[in-house]
């Protein structure tokens, strides 16, 4: 069982994946080798789930060769990835919740029985005797709709142990984890290096990276920019590495001239989502959201933009005391949101570029109900090119542009009708960092021009190098604010997760 | 309207308005290929038959068409939308009905006319509420309305007609504006200029695409989406009034079985006329052609006398045909 440490497992080289308008990966290389963590490390963007797919069969290489024992092979489909000894464990692991846990683990291997049928005994020892070996006590005859999120990763890594992998990929697999189960989980890491598999482990989280890993790989937006092990490597020269950079130039804050509040919120309530939510945005200010996925952050700026109606409370914008009831009412008392599903809330994907920035700006660029077309590409143009937009022609189809672009023509949307707060949720999930600093640039301009800007943000580097307060959330309602030298990655996560050691 | 050329007020690079001449876009556009198509059924029709070209012939024939093109051209906006309405046929019924009574009630023309209008506008109204207020899918509402409508024509006919309707009210369906030109084809063309520009050249069409493209999008635009679904709804249900005074004055009486399978001919000129059935895409110039199209159709296989059957045939052909072609061509293409 004891592997060759020396030779990769697994090696890619001169990888290239296109997608309309995005260079996914640009002739990146990767090596994984026997009984060691290969952290993978890269900003949102970098390709890193573009390798995964790749690895995986279910994306096809335009370019390049993938090794497996050095010998050259193709992933044409899932199974053939399957048969080579590759298996994922997602961020949302894909599983099947009305099967038993027994059932996913043997799914599409099930060891057969006379006549080519299901042998279900055998199939639970089997199970029962994986399980044991990864120390999960999870009866095999339960519905995996019936356990938690940890005890689903375990069927997940009992799966790839039953179909002997040898090349295990963890994707973010502590995301939506206890404290308590991530430690369990590097556990579990440290057994699958005992048995020979090569881990490929891909987190944002340097601690994870730094306590797990022995090798790392980093890449930059589809490219690969270097690679080497963790031993004498510092969490600065990764940082340095993957945004191509030194740190503190990231994040184009300007100091702003905080003036007289535009926006007060007080006491919103949802049945379901969130609970008293107070807060006062002024002028010029970067007011940043942090929490978990799921503290509600979305739900109350949708309130606030006229989608979903709150229960209880009122805003406050100017002199006027209301509730938005609907997002014209939104628009037109100056309040707009740029939503974090882009595809789907914020562009709109068959119309051009143009007809998509000045879709909430018609009755500015027209007249008396007619459009002026002349007057909207003017507009467009000069909103398009303050984001500095990279596409053929303003007519282009929208959903033709990559990720970044796409975001860029929902700002340039809203600031041309001229608002008073933008709301801007995640507004650099999922783009390239030329754009992600594009988007930061803007921001720090328009709070600059006066604008109150809301940024509801998972990041805490974008959160600390971009707001001027932070309000956290968690679990429907503010956890903590924060100012100034308040504002540290460990003030935020605490006020997060609740108290130390809780389950997220 | 091409002002690219002015100086740029910022510094990023400059993005041209558009890459393609808007005339070679208009010269590869569907409407384009349909057109082709109606000039050779033309012009086949033409060779087949002697009777095709008489003035008068034709002028008929446009009555194959007329009556539902109305509707379609408000039909097309609701499918762009991403909305279907399958009662236009029983609206009409209705509307038909509810004049017959007026008429019986010993109302006049001007009065007959309102009847009809308000009462297809009342059917767009319900069944608006029920999509745009209620967020009820169109499709499975229609259906419904459309058993519901003309089901109340049946109660108030049962097997009896309304005949004896004033002759100043025939002008509608069989009077002459000049020589050949009828008051319904230029109801149509009237019809199909002022819902091409509503289209075409409003805010509220631009909103109608958003819609179509995509709803959730639009919303979180600041697009007051459910007022434009209704809006549509009751332009429908306007549009199936008016088709309504037409058909009852061309046919000068009223059964509970008028406009029958209308729906279905209506949706077929619209998604002819290259309107997505998905929502989104599609024109009012298509329509028209689409139009045009189903009407020399039926009117050349009519002058060969080919039976009716043979004819619904035959259209659901050309329609599947048309509508595949696209994909096979794109298919064949991929290879």
């Amino acid at each position: 069982m004891q592997a060759d440490t020396k030779k990769p497992v697994l090696s890619l080289r001169g990888i290239v994946k296109t997608f309309p308008g995005v260079r996914a990966l640009d002739g990146v290389q990767l090596d994984l080798y026997p009984g060691q963590v290969t952290a993978l490390i890269g900003e949102n963007g970098a390709g890193k789930s573009t390798i995964v797919k790749t690895l995986t069969g279910i994306y096809q290489p335009d370019e390049g060769q993938i090794f497996v024992d050095g010998a050259e092979t193709r992933f044409p489909t899932a199974q053939a990835a399957g048969q080579a000894g590759v298996t994922a464990i997602h961020q949302e692991t894909v599983l099947f919740d009305e099967l038993t846990v027994a059932e996913n683990i043997f799914i599409g291997h099930a060891p057969k029985g006379r006549f080519g049928l299901i042998d279900r005994k055998a199939m639970k020892a089997r199970a029962r005797e994986i399980l044991n070996s990864i120390d999960a006590d999870l009866d095999p005859g339960v519905k995996l709709a019936d356990l938690g999120i940890a005890s689903k990763h375990l069927v997940a890594i009992a799966r790839a142990l039953s179909i002997d992998a040898r090349v295990v990929i963890m994707d973010e697999p502590t995301a939506a984890l206890s404290h308590k189960e991530i430690a369990e989980l590097y556990e579990l890491v440290e057994k699958l290096k005992a048995q020979g598999k090569a881990i490929l482990f891909i987190s944002h989280k340097f601690d994870e990276i730094f306590r797990i890993a022995d090798r790392w790989t980093v890449f930059r937006d589809g490219q690969f920019v270097g690679e080497g092990m963790m031993d004498g490597t510092t969490e600065a020269d990764l940082v340095r590495l993957m945004v191509g950079r030194s740190v503190d130039q990231i994040y184009p804050k300007r100091p702003a001239q905080i003036g007289a509040p535009v926006l007060t919120v007080s006491g919103y309530s949802h049945p379901t989502e969130f609970e008293d939510i107070t807060f006062t945005l002024h002028q010029g200010e970067i007011l940043g959201f942090y929490g978990l996925v799921g503290a509600g952050r979305s739900e109350v700026m949708q309130a606030l933009f006229g989608i979903t109606q709150p229960s209880k409370g009122a805003t406050r914008i100017g002199d006027d005391v209301r509730v938005l009831r609907s997002t014209s009412q939104a628009v037109d008392a100056g309040i707009v949101y740029v939503p974090e599903d882009r595809g789907r809330q914020g562009v709109v994907k068959g119309l051009p570029i143009f007809e998509n920035v000045t879709l909430p700006s018609l009755s500015q660029t027209s007249r008396n109900g007619f459009l002026k077309l002349a007057n909207e590409f003017a507009l467009a143009r000069d909103y398009t090119q303050r984001l500095d937009l990279r596409a053929a022609s303003l007519d282009q189809d929208v959903g033709l542009l990559s990720g970044g672009n796409q975001q860029k023509v929902v700002i340039a949307k809203w600031l041309a009708t001229k608002p008073r707060v933008i709301i801007l949720d995640e507004p650099t999930k999922g783009i390239d960092i030329g754009s992600k600093a594009a988007v930061h640039d803007f921001m720090s301009e328009l709070a600059a021009e006066g604008l109150a800007v809301i940024m509801v943000s998972s990041e805490i580097p974008e959160v600390l190098g971009m707001a001027d307060r932070v309000i956290v959330m968690r679990e429907g309602r503010i956890a903590a604010e924060f100012a100034g030298d308040q504002m540290t990655p460990e003030n935020l996560v605490r006020a997060a997760v609740g108290i130390e050691g809780a389950t997220a | 309207m091409s002002d690219a050329t002015e100086a740029p007020t910022h510094t990023g690079r400059q993005i041209p308005d558009r890459l393609q001449n808007p005339l070679t876009r208009a010269l590869q556009s569907w409407e384009a290929l349909l057109l082709v198509v109606a000039v050779a059924i033309f012009i086949a029709n033409s060779m087949a038959s002697p009777y095709f070209l008489d003035p008068w012939n034709l002028s008929d024939a446009t009555f194959n068409f007329t009556e539902k093109a109305m509707i379609a051209f408000a039909m097309a906006l609701l499918i762009i939308s991403g909305e279907i309405d399958l009662s236009v046929g029983a609206i009409i019924a209705l509307a038909s009905t509810a004049m017959g009574l007026a008429m019986q009630a010993g109302a006049g023309t001007p009065v007959l006319v309102l009847v009809g209008l308000a009462t297809g506008l009342l059917c767009g109204a319900f069944n608006g509420l029920l999509v745009a207020r209620f967020g009820l899918p169109s499709i499975v509402v229609t259906i419904g309305t459309m058993s519901l409508f003309r089901g109340i024509s049946y109660i108030v006919l049962g097997d009896s007609a309304f005949t004896g309707y004033p002759s100043g009210f025939a002008w509608f369906g069989q009077g002459y504006v000049f020589w050949v030109i009828t008051v319904e084809l230029v109801i149509f063309t009237i019809a199909a200029i002022i819902f091409g520009i509503l289209l075409h050249r409003t805010n509220f069409g631009r909103m109608v695409y958003a819609i179509g493209n995509n709803a959730t999008a639009a919303r979180f635009s600041g697009i007051r989406v459910e007022r434009i679904k209704f809006t549509l709804f009751l332009l429908t249900g306007l549009m199936s009034g008016i088709a309504a005074i037409c058909l009852t004055s061309r046919l000068g009486s009223t059964r509970p079985s008028i406009a029958a399978g209308f729906e279905l001919e209506v949706v077929t000129i619209v998604v002819l006329g290259g309107v997505s059935i998905l929502g989104g895409s599609g024109s009012i110039p298509g329509v028209v052609i689409a139009a045009l199209v189903m009407g020399l159709v039926t009117f050349g296989l009519g002058l060969l006398n080919v039976p009716g059957i043979v004819m619904s045939i035959i259209m659901g052909l050309l329609l599947i045909g048309v509508i595949a072609l696209p994909r096979l061509w794109s298919m064949a293409r991929r290879r």
